[in-house]
């Protein structure tokens, strides 16, 4: 029963925060839950609308308006505060020289047309470029054009005024007081030497180039820190395997059978110069039996066969008596069908 | 070399404008996203956290999966998105076995992450669930009142930055004036136990009492859940010291020599400043001016050999 009415209201938010409050006992269910939260919610806000209705209100079309007081509760700003730009050159100059600002007017009066012309800008009063005719002066040389002098110098003064602006910027920016509608944007790299532009680099290049660097490492780019947000190196680890120091010669010695390989390489590439003795042998005996064969004709069926080791005729020499009807002894054997000279 | 780069159109200058620092700040934007796998719990939640804060919050449907808000390297798509939509809340959703229907609610300062705060959303019951008479239903955008009820509040340190946060999230525009016909909803939280808030969101009906203060009758519509508090980081403390800090260029605002009463009405007293003729700007430039340029500059290097003497005397 003790009211402690000391519900802290925040009327700048239409915030409440009962402190005091916690449930007497546990609630059994759900509902009871809710209808005890919503009790305190509607104290909370009678609360707040107490303090809100005594506020005064000015009368406005939908209703009574209030002016809201200052909220109470802090709560963290979600950008800097605007930082103060630096002054400019010119401010600088006019503090240490005294000069003060004087009000211009936006419109002057124009004697020539009659009528109030702009000081500054387009269709201007006394603008140095709309003169007609100009006297020469007793310094000028002859043959100089006074109209493009006064249009080179005019172009000088309005470079030199861009090229100040853009240091009070670049000053302003080093601070961190940039005007929020300006960008200083890089145009091109300070290198000297060659004109040609660096190329942009894209993203996939850079993922590459962070890639190389990685298996540059001794550990494949394994340990190496990266910057937060960065992806893994896409092939990790060395591309390289070297053997170990110590390795036993055995049936599986890898320096063994790396040497074998390319020993087998290098003699597959240049085979047609070295002379393999056993191949060229029997390369030979063969052509000899043919020959020999040849030759002979049939009689060289007993000398075929005791060069077969089984002591078999060879196959083609036995001629089958379908054979010889057939084709009426036009050919002289199965054997020696190539090279027949009679 | 450098470029002045300036918008070619107003409507950039106006965007870009907007979304200069200000001395006084008008409501945070809140973005609502998701990760990879979320419920439909969540999938509603996020629905109607977005439909009741409907013009000042961006929602994104895509699915994320580099955004682990707790860990050093996952906020960095966060920084990135509060950048580019201007939000400096994020709601971000996400489900996974260990922690069912996940909420972060968190923060930035100058986009870069500020504080977070997990939450599980519990015994959730949405918008449509609520039966009750239409013309009561809250007007969107309109400013809510926000209520806490609970000790744990104050005591708990995770409660304490739950409120904290939650104010951030639920309040409207920060305005001046308000008019009180305007005044249609309520956020109601309570303190359950140590972990665990229940929040609803309610109407209110200003009923006729016999004073010019209404009597206040609660009607629940809006979603209602409970939040259990899982994981919070609270911001370091420079960060914290420099985002609190509050610019002191237009409080010193006292108004003097300015006396009135409803009889009188306004009296003030002014008081003549010397009008230093002898160095008022004529207004053709004859020899006066040369003088005035001349005195400036004596006035100025008297004032540069001072400070030499006093810089030579330390």
């Amino acid at each position: 029963m003790e009211a402690e009415n000391q519900i802290q209201v925040d009327l700048g938010h239409l915030l409440a925060f009962d402190p005091y409050h916690h449930f007497a006992s546990p609630p059994k269910s759900r509902e009871d839950l809710v209808t005890e939260c919503l009790r305190a919610g509607t104290k909370l806000v009678q609360a707040i609308t107490d303090g809100l209705f005594n506020l005064s209100a000015t009368e406005a079309i939908e209703g009574p308006l209030v002016k809201l007081p200052k909220p109470t509760t802090r709560l963290p700003r979600e950008k800097h505060l605007p930082r103060p730009k630096p002054p400019t050159k010119w401010e600088m100059f006019a503090k240490s020289k005294g000069i003060q600002k004087r009000k211009k007017n936006k419109v002057l009066w124009d004697e020539q047309t009659d009528s109030w012309k702009r000081s500054y800008g387009y269709d201007r009063v006394n603008d140095d470029a709309d003169v007609p005719i100009i006297e020469a002066k007793m310094t000028d040389e002859p043959g100089s054009d006074p109209f493009a002098k006064r249009k080179e110098e005019k172009k000088k003064r309005v470079e030199k005024t861009e090229k100040n602006r853009l240091q009070n910027l670049k000053q302003a920016a080093k601070v961190g007081a940039l005007p929020s509608h300006v960008q200083l944007a890089a145009t091109a790299l300070p290198i000297t030497g060659t004109q040609a532009a660096p190329k942009k680099i894209t993203k996939d290049e850079l993922g590459n180039v962070a890639g190389l660097a990685a298996t540059a490492t001794a550990s494949g780019g394994k340990f190496d820190k990266k910057v937060a947000g960065e992806k893994a190196v896409k092939h990790q680890g060395k591309h390289r395997k070297f053997l170990p120091a110590a390795e036993g010669s055995g049936m599986g010695n890898r320096e063994k059978e790396q040497t074998d390989k390319v020993l087998s390489k290098l003699m597959a590439r240049n085979s047609h110069e070295i002379l393999n003795v056993g191949k060229a042998v029997s390369m030979y005996n063969v052509k000899k039996q043919r020959d020999g064969r040849n030759q002979k004709g049939r009689s060289s069926f007993d000398s075929s066969s005791k060069l077969k080791p089984n002591g078999k005729p060879m196959k083609g020499d036995k001629k089958s008596p379908y054979q010889k009807s057939r084709k009426g002894g036009s050919h002289g054997g199965g054997a020696s069908r190539k090279g027949k000279v009679d | 070399m450098m470029k002045i780069n300036t918008p070619k159109k107003k409507r950039v200058l106006r965007e870009l404008e907007k979304r200069a620092p200000k001395l006084v700040e008008t409501g945070k934007k809140t973005l609502i996203l998701q990760g990879l796998k979320t419920s439909n719990v969540l999938n509603s939640v996020l629905k109607e956290i977005y439909h009741l804060k409907r013009d000042s919050a961006v929602r994104y449907t895509r699915k994320n999966d580099n955004i682990r808000p707790f860990e050093s390297g996952g906020e960095t798509s966060l920084e990135f998105f509060s950048q580019k939509t201007d939000c400096s809340i994020f709601v971000y959703g996400n489900t996974s076995k260990k922690r069912p229907d996940n909420i972060i609610i968190g923060r930035t300062y100058d986009h870069q992450i500020y504080d977070l705060v997990e939450v599980g959303v519990e015994n959730f019951k949405p918008m449509e669930s609520f039966k009750y008479d239409k013309k009561l239903a809250p007007q969107v955008g309109s400013k809510p009142f926000i209520t806490f009820a609970g000790e744990g509040f104050e005591s708990i340190d995770e409660l304490k930055h739950l409120k904290e946060v939650l104010l951030d999230l639920f309040r409207g525009e920060v305005v001046e004036s308000l008019s009180l016909v305007g005044l249609d909803r309520v956020y109601v939280i309570t303190a359950v136990s140590s972990d665990r808030v229940f929040l609803t969101h309610c109407a209110v009906r200003l009923k006729k009492s016999g004073s010019v203060v209404p009597r206040i009758e609660l009607v629940e519509v809006g979603p209602s859940m409970d939040l259990v508090v899982r994981r919070h980081r609270l911001p370091n403390e420079s960060l914290r010291k420099e985002a609190m800090r509050i610019s002191t260029d237009g409080l010193k605002k006292k108004i003097k020599n300015v006396v009135g009463d409803s009889i009188q009405g306004k009296v003030g007293k002014i008081y003549m400043p010397d009008q230093k003729i002898g160095e008022m700007a004529l207004p053709n430039k004859a020899k006066g001016v040369k003088r005035e340029r001349r005195e400036a500059k004596i006035k100025h290097s008297e004032h540069a050999a001072k400070k030499k003497k006093e810089d030579a005397a330390d």
